[in-house]
This record gives C-alpha cells, sequence and structure tokens, in this order.
C-alpha cells in the first residue's frame, strides 16, 4: 500500500496500577499502523483490551510506554491541552452508549464539537443540520435524547462525530446496544462516510459478520495483536 | 457565543432541578434581602435624621449638665447607695444661673446670635366645652424659635415686655387652631385658652399661631384630634409659675461662620469656672454637628452588624452553592467525559460550571433583591422615613453574588476540569 500512515502505534503497553504491588498490564507491546482511509476492524475477547487500545488511538488516554504518532505528530509529547484539540478536529468518537447530552436537543449535541472549535453562530447551525440530513434525522433536530430511539440516538451521535469534519472516526461497539436492522443502518453510514468522504474508520465489535464488511480485521487477544487479515469484501 | 451557550446550559440545568436550586439560592436570597433591606432602610433613616437635625440648625450647641467623673471614690457595687457626697440627682442650686448665663452672652457676643431657654410647664390640655386640644407647655425664650426654625402663620412672638414681665400669654400651634377655633386664625389671636396642668389652671392670651411640623421619625399613632403639641408662654412666666430661677438646660445659636464644633468646647471650658466647687455636675456642649456625626456613626454601627449577619447569611449561601456544584458534577461526570471526548479543554469545561454557579448566585441575587426591595421599603415606611432603595447596594450585590459564584464555583468547576476523560466516560 502507497497509502499515508495516518495511525503508528509503536510497542504500545498500557499498565494499570490497581494499588501496589498489583500492577494490570492491560496491552501488551502492540504494534499496528492504519492507513489513510482505511476501514479496520478490531475484535477480540472481552477484556482483551480493545477499548483501552481505542482510548490511546483516540487520545484520551496516553500509553505507559511506546510509540504513538498521529499524522506524523508525535502524540506522547503533546501537551493535554493540544490533545483536546487533536480530539477535536481530527478524531469523532462514537460510543456503545450514544453518551448524547442531556437535556440538550440533537441539533446542539451535533453543534458541540463546532462549538469547541470555536464556529461561530449561523455557520454551525447549518453544517449541524446538514450532518443530522445525512444521517436520516433532519424531522428530529429539536428533539431531546430522552425523545429518540436507540438507533436515532446513534444516528445523531455519528453526526455529531462528523461535526469538525475529522479524518478518523473511532467507534467502540456502535451497534452493540441495537438490534440487527437498525445496526445494519448504523453499519451503512459507516460505510457511506468510508466510501464517499474517505474517512480513516477503525470499528471494535463483536459481531463476526460486521467485522467481515471492514478491509481489515486485527484480533486482539490478552493484549497482544494475534491476527490480521483481509475482510471479506462486501 | 461559549458564553451565551453556557448561560443556556446553566438555565436548563436549573430548570430540571428547581426546587433544588431555589433551596440553593435561599442563603445568597436571604443574604442579598437583608442587605438591600438594611441599606434601604439605613439610608432613608439616616437622610432623615440628618435633615430633620439639619432644620434644627446646624448651628445649635446645646448645653447641659453632666455628672462629674468620680476620681479616687471608686465604690464597689452598692456600697455607694446613702454615702451622701455624691448625688445624680440636679437641685437648683446645680442650674445654670441668669447670672451665668449673661456674663457668657457678653464675653461671647461676637460668635453668640441668641440663646435659647426653656422651661416646661408640663402636659396638659386646653379645654373648651365640648372642645380640647393636647399641649404641652413651655416656656421659652425668644431665641427657642430662632432655634427650632417655627414658621409664624399668624400673630405675633413675644414682645420684649411680655418675655421681661413674665406676661400670660401663649403661642399656639395650627393644631389647637383647628380643634379649638375651627381653624380660624383670626378668632384664634387676642381669645383666652385656658390651659389644664395637673390640677392646675392657667390663663393665656394667645397671640401667635405656628406651624405644627410633625417628627419624621415619631410613628404617628394618634389623629390629629389628639396630637400633642407644644404651647409656647415667656420663659418668665413659666419661671414665675414653677418658682423656678435657673436653668437646667439652653441652646446657643451660634453666628454664621462660628465654628460650632470649637464653640462648643469654648462653652463648656467658660462655663466649668462656675463648676470649679461642684462636687456632682459639670456642663457640658454638644453641638448639632456633632450630635449628627454621632447620629450618622450610630447608623453606620448598626449597618456593619447587620452586614455582618448578612456577610455570614452570603458566606452559608456560597457555601450550599459549592455543595450543589459538587453534586451537579457528580451527576454530570459522564457529561464532562464525553465533552472532553467531543474536545472541550479543561477551561472550557471550568468556565462552564463557573458560570453555572454565577447564574445560580444572580438569579438567587435578583430574587434577594426583589424582597429586599419590598422589605426595606415597608420597614421604612413603618419608620416613617422615605424610602430610597440605593443602586448602589443593587449593584454591589450584584458584584458580590457574582463574586460568590465565582469563588465558590471555582473549586467544583476545577474539579469538573481536571477529570480524567476515560473515568468520567466509565462513570457509572
Ligand atoms: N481504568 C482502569 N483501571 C483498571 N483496570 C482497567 C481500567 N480500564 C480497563 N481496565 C482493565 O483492562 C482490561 C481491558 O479492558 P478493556 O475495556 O480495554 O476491554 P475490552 O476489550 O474493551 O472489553 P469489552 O469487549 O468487554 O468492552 C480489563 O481487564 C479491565 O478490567
Ligand atoms: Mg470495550
Amino acid at each position: 500500500m502507497s497509502k499515508r500512515a495516518m495511525i503508528e502505534l509503536k510497542d504500545i503497553y498500557k499498565r494499570f496500577y490497581i494499588g501496589t504491588p498489583n500492577e494490570l498490564q492491560v496491552l501488551n507491546g502492540i504494534n499496528l499502523t492504519i492507513y489513510e482511509g482505511e476501514f479496520v476492524a478490531i475484535v477480540g475477547a472481552s477484556g482483551s483490551g480493545k477499548s483501552t487500545l481505542m482510548n490511546i488511538i483516540g487520545a484520551l488516554d496516553r500509553p505507559t510506554e511506546g510509540q504513538y504518532h498521529l499524522e506524523g505528530l508525535d502524540m506522547t509529547a503533546a501537551k493535554d491541552k493540544d490533545l483536546s484539540g487533536i480530539r477535536n478536529r481530527k478524531i469523532g468518537f462514537v460510543f456503545q452508549t450514544y453518551n448524547l447530552i442531556a437535556r440538550t436537543n440533537a441539533l446542539k449535541n451535533v453543534e458541540m464539537p463546532m462549538l469547541y472549535a470555536g464556529i461561530t453562530g449561523k455557520k454551525r447551525v447549518e453544517r449541524a443540520k446538514e450532518l443530522l440530513t445525512m444521517v436520516g434525522m433532519a424531522d428530529r433536530m429539536k428533539h431531546l435524547p430522552e425523545e429518540l430511539s436507540g438507533g436515532q440516538k446513534q444516528r445523531v451521535a455519528i453526526a455529531r462525530a462528523m461535526g469538525n469534519d475529522p479524518a478518523i472516526i473511532l467507534a467502540d461497539e456502535p451497534t452493540g446496544a441495537l438490534d440487527s436492522a437498525t445496526g445494519r443502518m448504523v453499519m451503512d453510514l459507516f460505510h457511506k462516510l468510508h466510501k464517499e468522504q474517505g474517512k480513516t474508520i477503525v470499528l471494535i465489535t463483536h459481531s463476526p459478520e460486521l467485522a467481515e464488511e471492514t478491509e481489515r480485521v486485527v484480533t486482539i487477544k490478552d493484549g497482544s495483536i494475534i491476527g490480521e487479515r483481509q475482510g471479506g469484501d462486501i | 457565543m461559549m458564553f451565551y451557550e453556557n448561560i443556556r446550559l446553566a438555565l436548563f440545568s436549573l430548570k430540571a432541578n428547581k426546587m433544588r436550586a431555589l433551596l440553593t439560592m435561599l442563603g445568597i436570597i436571604i443574604g442579598i434581602s437583608s442587605v438591600i433591606a438594611i441599606m434601604t432602610v439605613g439610608n432613608s433613616v439616616t437622610s432623615t435624621v440628618t435633615d430633620s437635625m439639619n432644620s434644627m440648625g446646624v448651628n445649635n450647641i446645646t448645653v447641659g449638665l453632666q455628672q462629674k467623673e468620680q476620681e479616687e471614690e471608686t465604690t464597689q457595687e452598692g456600697m455607694s447607695f446613702g454615702g451622701g457626697r455624691s448625688s445624680s440627682v440636679t437641685r437648683e442650686e446645680d442650674y445654670f444661673t441668669r447670672e451665668m448665663l449673661e456674663n457668657y452672652c457678653e464675653t461671647y457676643a461676637d460668635s453668640i446670635a441668641g440663646i435659647s431657654v426653656s422651661e416646661s410647664l408640663g402636659q396638659g390640655r386646653i379645654q373648651d366645652g365640648g372642645l380640647y386640644a393636647n399641649v404641652s407647655a413651655m416656656g421659652t425664650s425668644l431665641g427657642y424659635f430662632l432655634a427650632n426654625d417655627l414658621e409664624l402663620l399668624a400673630g405675633r412672638y413675644f414682645s420684649q415686655t411680655e418675655m421681661d414681665e413674665g406676661y400670660r400669654v401663649a403661642m399656639v400651634s395650627d393644631v389647637v387652631v383647628n380643634n379649638m377655633f375651627d381653624g380660624d386664625m383670626d378668632k384664634a389671636i387676642g381669645s383666652i385658652v385656658q390651659v389644664n396642668v395637673g390640677d392646675k389652671y392657667y390663663d393665656f392670651a394667645v397671640i401667635g399661631v405656628y406651624q405644627y411640623e410633625q417628627s419624621a421619625m415619631m410613628i404617628s399613632l394618634v389623629s390629629e384630634k389628639d396630637t400633642m403639641t407644644n404651647l409656647y408662654i415667656p420663659l418668665r412666666t413659666a419661671m414665675e409659675i414653677n418658682h423656678s430661677e435657673s436653668y437646667s438646660q439652653f441652646t446657643v445659636i451660634t453666628r454664621d461662620g462660628v465654628d460650632s464644633d470649637a464653640f462648643a468646647d469654648t462653652t463648656e471650658n467658660f462655663l466649668s469656672a462656675y463648676y470649679r466647687n461642684n462636687r456632682n455636675f459639670e456642663p457640658s456642649a454638644f453641638s448639632m454637628a456633632s450630635m449628627v456625626e454621632i447620629m450618622s456613626d450610630m447608623m453606620s454601627t448598626i449597618t456593619t452588624a447587620i452586614a455582618v449577619i448578612a456577610g455570614i447569611a452570603l458566606l452559608v449561601g456560597g457555601i450550599g452553592v459549592m455543595n450543589i456544584m459538587l453534586v451537579s458534577i457528580t451527576e454530570r461526570t459522564r457529561e464532562i467525559g464525553t465533552r472532553k471526548a467531543l474536545g472541550a479543554p479543561n477551561s472550557a469545561i471550568r468556565l462552564q460550571f463557573i458560570i453555572e454557579s454565577i447564574v445560580i448566585c444572580l438569579i438567587g441575587d435578583f430574587i434577594g433583591i426583589v424582597l429586599g426591595v419590598i422589605l426595606g421599603i415597608s420597614a421604612a415606611n413603618f419608620l416613617g422615613a422615605a424610602a430610597t432603595p440605593s443602586p448602589e447596594s443593587i449593584l454591589l450585590s450584584l458584584g458580590f453574588s457574582m463574586g460568590i459564584g465565582i469563588f465558590f464555583g471555582y473549586y467544583p468547576a476545577n474539579k469538573a476540569a481536571q477529570m480524567d476523560p476515560i473515568e468520567a466516560l466509565r462513570y457509572e
């Protein structure tokens, strides 16, 4: 592949100190490179360290040891303040539990990352409306999260993740709480973003079928990558 | 933009927990409303008192007697009784004599515009058939009218002869004229009124009517019909009736340009000479200016005391705000984690919660201002003073509550800002 490396992880270790002398090594020397525009699935048993790895990729957490470069930028050396900027502009998170802000309508939720990026007024609202239209939620803009179904919430969350047009989308079990039909709809959205907008997407999933839809499947066991293969094309 | 957004958010989260928000604000509301009420009352009372004192004449010096400080004989409690050496009861021989006053007036003729002396005959009633008017009969010198700024409505003041010879003449208030003469001043002038004081009756010819001014400090609980007003008679007349030859107190009206404070000291020194041998008493002179000062000092002391109490209420209120902010932050841990994941810098999270805390305080402040103004105006009205809600106190309270919001909101807000995004997102 001649494509540019987006995410480069080298000998990443993550240990949690749950009171000395107990030490929990969750990531065990991960080496992984994800290229621009790739759609990668990460699979593995529960507790294998998938979310921990995802948090490091998403600049929410720092590795205990190892090197992480995002678009060539050394993330281990970056300050907290720089990391929040990177999360804001380069990364879009989609969570299993949606994590929409309560008492705040769909439109305002989608505006949130743009708000932190300093995008003001009309421009922000227009973009948020566009994104909601893209995910098919234009008619629910003024609805509060508690008035939406799980699938609707997740679509709003995906629209929100796209707020600042990030290069990378990180989705941690985005269909985990949805029935298969709704999950299908969400998955189709990811495919659309991947194909039409060339987004780099990292997807954690427990569903083998969904994993097969991606370009590359990375399997993790006990904090180590034990296998990588191409996904079956659809 | 972030600012407006944060205010909107704060209002939303308050709306979701109205009762909790109100309870939280209670301390602020109590603190602010008492500050505003006190400042309203304090302001109006101070200005009313100073006004009425000023109208009595800032150039006036009141001279009276005070007990001498006992030097060596510090008696133990209860031991001074029956000792006979010192007495707190003034007797005729302790009072200022006519001679003293004459000497004093001659010595300081340049500074003195007039002397006002009064001798009370007592409280009584003018009666004529079914008509009556309550009066307090006062023997006065001419200077009294000068000192008290009385306005003559009809007739005249006492003549020198009436003063010197002790004629049975009187000046009555318009209240008396209303009650006794149907408000007809011409009919009143020249009439003889019979005044009943104690078990004695005195006849006086009315020669003048003055305007009665209700004291602003007095709460008028009686109707005009029963209002007690002064009936002025010549000083000599009153002294003859009382068989008195001396004065327990008098008022000096200084000439314009005389420093009445300094002249009060001069007066005290001059008169002290006469009291060198008096065991019990010495003269004391106060300028009205210094009285006004004492009065405002007193007011400000009261104001300070209540401000301290209000301060404590505000402190408690502030702690309440801090407490509720901590609760709110814990409840919204996942929200904070999500915001951080979406790229909110710590400073934005901190700002969000500080603004929320300020909004709580400002709403509390607003309710407090409204309550305080209502309270202050009612209290001022009750005291008979014109209510003047001070704009400074409202501005001050705005500043104060914002300060409380920032001060007590900072710690919780900072705690939220410092949260680890992962832990916040994993929070259940
Ligand atoms: N903050 C933490 N402190 C201590 N241990 C942690 C912490 N976060 C994760 N772990 C541990 O790390 C291990 C891996 O957790 P992780 O959430 O990455 O698993 P996962 O692969 O995402 O599992 P699942 O599929 O169930 O979501 C688990 O054993 C977990 O208990
Ligand atoms: Mg997980």
